[in-house]
């Protein structure tokens, strides 16, 4: 009798390599889980996209649960979601700071000018310093900073439409516990 | 002439090469250490290449501040700790042993002890079984008692043996 059930073993093995394999399948493996979430956002001390003189701090993202978004004017990619960030920022009050990552002072001006600011702050920087604090690998990167501007998320690639109602969710959950 | 041109398009290509990395290091051991650490450093962006060999404008970024943080006089260990603090453990293609990761250093081992073990069984038990009376009947021929043959039979079988030799 447990001969006869041996037998069954390598249909065994095959479907539980397939259940992984399948598995395997769904996963992206680009998407990394940020080594910074829990964390403070990093120390920075830089100037703002349109004032040179301006001081920015990472104590100036504290206050209220908000977005942090990397982008370039060199990334396709941040032209497509920009549209996207105007409307949260505009019709639902969403506080969006923006990061200006490796890019030139001039053509960013340009771009916010041109395309609508949805950016409470414009963080310049050009070396992309904040950006190695950050880990970001590739713009556009968007995280959620709570209350006390610590990370919560981290989303690479386009805000569209559904990943804003991921964003929104998370938070409002944060909004909701009090944090 | 033409020996001339040929040997300066053999030039070529080395001096392509030299131009990717232009970091200038204080001492050989520093050097190997910087192509050491790029080798073992995953980029984030390209995720099959190493820091060493990718082109994309993150793995650059990194290069150079390896470079900086060698020059200032930082340990390995430093700079993998620097790195594993923004990127995350994926960073590492040779993984730390923690609790995590103890069964991708040790599983291997283990299935190895398992094996030994299976085949260690099955061959104690192949042993056992010729021997009559055990597992007798559920076996094919292999475990039936085995009886002499009669004067019949071997005069049968040396007439079957020869009979190939004509």
């Amino acid at each position: 009798m447990l001969r006869r059930l041996l037998v069954f073993i390598p249909l065994l093995i095959f479907v539980t390599v397939s259940v992984f394999l399948w598995r395997g399948l769904q996963l992206d493996p680009t998407e990394l889980p940020s080594a910074l979430i829990g964390k403070p956002v990093p120390a920075f001390s830089l100037s703002s996209v349109f004032d040179e003189n301006a001081q920015l701090t990472q104590e100036q993202l504290k206050g209220k649960p908000a977005l942090l978004n990397v982008w370039a004017t060199w990334c396709p990619t941040c032209k497509q979601e920009h549209e996207q960030l105007n409307r949260i920022a505009r019709n639902e009050g969403v506080t969006i700071y923006g990061i200006n990552y490796k890019d030139d002072r001039a053509k960013a001006q340009e771009w916010l000018t041109r395309y609508e600011n949805p950016y409470v702050l414009n963080i310049y920087d050009d070396k992309g310093l904040l950006g190695l604090d950050l880990g970001v690998y590739g713009a556009p990167e968007t995280y959620i900073l709570d209350k006390d501007g610590i990370i919560r998320y981290r989303h690479v690639g386009e805000v569209n439409e559904k990943v804003w109602d991921t964003l929104r969710r998370r938070m409002q959950d944060l909004e909701g516990s009090g944090s | 002439m033409r020996h001339l041109l040929i040997v300066l398009l053999l030039w070529l290509p080395l001096t392509a090469q030299a131009a990717i990395d232009s970091f200038e290091f204080s001492d050989e051991a520093t050097r190997e250490r910087f192509y050491s650490l790029t080798a073992e450093l995953r980029c984030p962006k390209c995720q099959n290449q190493n820091i060493a060999d990718s082109n994309s404008p993150i793995a650059q970024d990194l290069r150079t501040e390896i470079h900086r943080m060698l020059q200032q006089g930082d340990s390995d260990k430093d700079i993998v700790d620097f790195m594993v603090a923004r990127y995350g453990e994926f960073v590492l293609y040779r993984p730390r042993v923690t609790a995590q990761t103890l069964v991708l250093w040790y599983g291997p081992f283990g299935l190895l002890a398992v094996g030994a073990v299976v085949v260690l069984v099955m061959t104690r038990r192949r042993k056992k079984a010729p021997r009559p009376g055990i597992s007798a009947g559920s076996e094919s021929s292999q475990t039936e008692p085995v009886e002499p043959l009669s004067d019949a039979e071997r005069h049968r079988l040396d007439k079957l043996l020869k009979q190939d030799e004509k």
